[in-house]
């Protein structure tokens, strides 16, 4: 750690890994419902666990991403960030607002907005730490060195902020209320926070492979471009049917399936700078995670993405299982790997020491994308099944759902392996002090 | 290719492109709102029972578990069409009864099949939300979904 103010970032990490445990937990719980539908129904509905668990996923991947902008930031404007009390201060509304919005839900007390379920307060709340943020950052930056990843990361965080406030309009006219909420949800996680994701991936590959800084920043550049060019239009694959004109079918087929190319070019980028690099840097988990992110968010992101895209596909496809294989695999991908990647590389350091219980991590790694897989596989052919017999056959929805049920037993064991995974990953970071598997000899080459 | 791509040309056509995209974008959000309006919403009005019955159906989350023209939870029946299926899309009194009617006997309790918890709604609710769903069903949705199943 060259700057003690990125201390800060350890703090936001362990909240995002508390938020982390939250949400897988509450995903297994709303998966064990699918199985058996009557448990704790009177209770705890259905409604409100989905909630807890994509509300904890949002949430706690921001925390990362703040996180991540506190720890790298230093490092490449050279100077300690602006004002490490206001970083705290951040942090706390973000953590009150969260226990807040938590607590609600348990009360009943939410929008009705899918996502953007949060009491207005803690919107506000949400809208305050980001300005927070955004000044504190923003000063460190004007202040010191600027450098591609500064501001890629920033543009990203600037934009996700200012998108936000489309949580606070709702018209009373649904398909208007429908085509303004994907301006956060898609413009998000197709857009922004790609932009967010490609400024960590390159900081990361910069200090993993030790590849030139002005070859990774020329490559970064490229890969957002072709993010932004065809993740803002390809906003068009939402708008198909909720009651937008139909020139949209041909906007949205057409540049959702551009939105494939980003996540194609991130995973060349991190294959090659590996390639190109050579450099043995000795933290091996964090190299595994920023080279899985990228690979699984080009499956989910970007082909299972492809798979229902296309208006004549998506026409049978939509608000099936599908789309649930697919947004799981592409979260886990994209935004998930990619800031458990961060926290590898960044905890030992924050903790000040030596990469530490990386079989650990590693473990966790296969256990958690080997899950995310299985449970993608099983969804996709859930879905499969249900377009057929739905759209094709046109049979009832709970009649097909009652055909479902070993996929979803399938998907709940899947389940079971991503939170076990996660709480492996959890213990490696903050439990685990030493190495527990001893390293090979070093081999000599070429003999 | 290195001498052609430079850092900084790559970054001109980012900021360059992307202020493209984002006005194109813009426009056609622009164009799309008055459709909306004029055009694929303006077969029913949006009157303040509507608006109630849309407030009815934020309140109470019913997207965590339904889903509306697609969107949604996909843990219950899509409901951008259930008038039609019901066949009271335009028979409001009812669309009322027969919501009333499925509303009030939820939860089933019936093992091993998905619950609806019981809403307690006034009368007045129970009618506005008939009413934005009948609203949201004359919406032209480019004929999705593909058949009443929904």
């Amino acid at each position: 750690m060259k700057y003690q103010s990125q201390k800060v970032a350890y703090w936001y990490f362990l909240a995002a890994m508390a938020l982390f445990g939250v949400q897988v937990l509450g995903g297994l719980l709303a998966g064990w419902i699918y199985v058996s539908p009557n448990f704790l129904a009177e209770i705890l509905p259905f409604n409100i666990v989905r909630m807890i668990h994509t509300n904890a996923l949002i949430v706690w991947l921001l925390l990362g991403f703040f996180g991540a902008a506190y720890y790298l930031v230093p490092e490449e404007s050279e100077r300690e960030i602006f004002s490490v009390k206001l970083a705290y201060v951040q942090l706390v509304i973000l953590l009150v607002g969260t226990l807040g919005a938590v607590g609600s839900y348990l009360a009943g007390i939410h929008g009705g907005r899918e996502f953007l379920e949060q009491p207005l307060w803690v919107k506000f709340g949400i809208l305050v730490a980001a300005v927070i943020f955004l000044v504190n950052i923003s000063l460190t930056v004007l202040a010191g060195k600027k450098t591609a990843i500064t501001n890629i990361l920033l543009m990203g965080l600037w934009l996700l902020s200012l998108l936000w406030i489309f949580a606070f309009i709702n018209p009373d006219n649904l398909s208007l209320d429908k085509m303004y909420w994907w301006f956060v949800v898609h413009l998000w996680v197709e857009a922004t926070w790609e932009l967010v994701m490609a400024a960590i991936l390159g900081y990361l590959m910069l200090k993993l492979t030790g590849v030139d800084r002005e070859v990774v920043e020329k490559w970064l550049y490229v890969i957002v471009a072709t993010a932004l060019f065809s993740g803002i239009l390809g906003t068009g694959h939402h708008f198909y049917w909720i009651g937008t004109p139909g020139y949209w079918q041909w906007i949205g087929s057409i540049f959702s399936t551009l939105e494939v190319i980003p996540f194609f070019a991130m995973m060349s980028f991190a294959f090659i700078m590996v390639w190109k690099g050579r450099k043995n840097h000795p933290n091996k988990a964090a190299l595994l995670w920023s080279l899985g992110a990228s690979t699984v968010a080009f499956f989910g992101a970007g082909v299972w993405g492809f798979l229902h895209t296309l208006h004549g596909v998506n026409f049978y496809t939509h608000g099936t299982q599908i789309t649930a294989a697919h947004g799981h695999l592409a979260f886990y991908g994209a935004y998930v790997a990619l800031n458990l990647a961060m926290f590898s590389y960044a905890m030992p350091v924050l903790r000040q020491r030596a990469p530490y219980n990386q079989v650990l991590n590693m473990t966790s790694f296969w256990l958690m994308t080997g899950g995310m897989s299985f449970m993608t596989f099983v969804l996709t052919f859930a879905g499969t099944i249900q377009t057929h017999m739905q759209r094709i056959v046109g049979e009832y929805y709970m009649v097909v759902q009652d055909q479902l049920g070993l996929f979803y037993m399938m998907r709940f064991g899947a389940g079971a392996a991503v939170v076990l995974g996660a709480i492996l990953f959890i213990y490696s970071q903050i439990v685990v002090r030493r190495e527990i598997v001893k390293p090979g000899p070093v081999a000599v080459p070429g003999e | 290719m290195s001498e052609i791509l430079t850092k900084s040309r790559a970054r001109n056509v980012f900021y360059g492109g992307s202020i493209f995209f984002v006005v194109v974008f813009g426009v056609l959000t622009a164009q799309s709102h008055s459709h909306i309006t004029q055009t694929a919403t303006a077969g029913m009005e949006l009157t303040d029972e509507v608006r109630l019955g849309k407030h009815v159906w934020e309140k109470n989350s019913c997207i965590n578990c339904h889903s509306l023209h697609g969107e949604g939870a996909y843990f219950a029946p899509e409901v951008g069409n259930v008038m039609t299926r019901w066949g009271v899309i335009d028979d409001p009194e009812s669309a009322y009864e027969i919501l009333d009617g499925w509303m009030m006997s939820q939860p089933s309790g019936i093992e091993g099949r998905r619950q609806m918890p019981h809403f307690e709604l006034t009368e007045e609710e129970m009618r506005g939300l008939a009413e934005f769903l009948r609203w949201a069903d004359q919406t032209d949705t480019q004929n999705w979904p593909p058949n009443d199943a929904g």
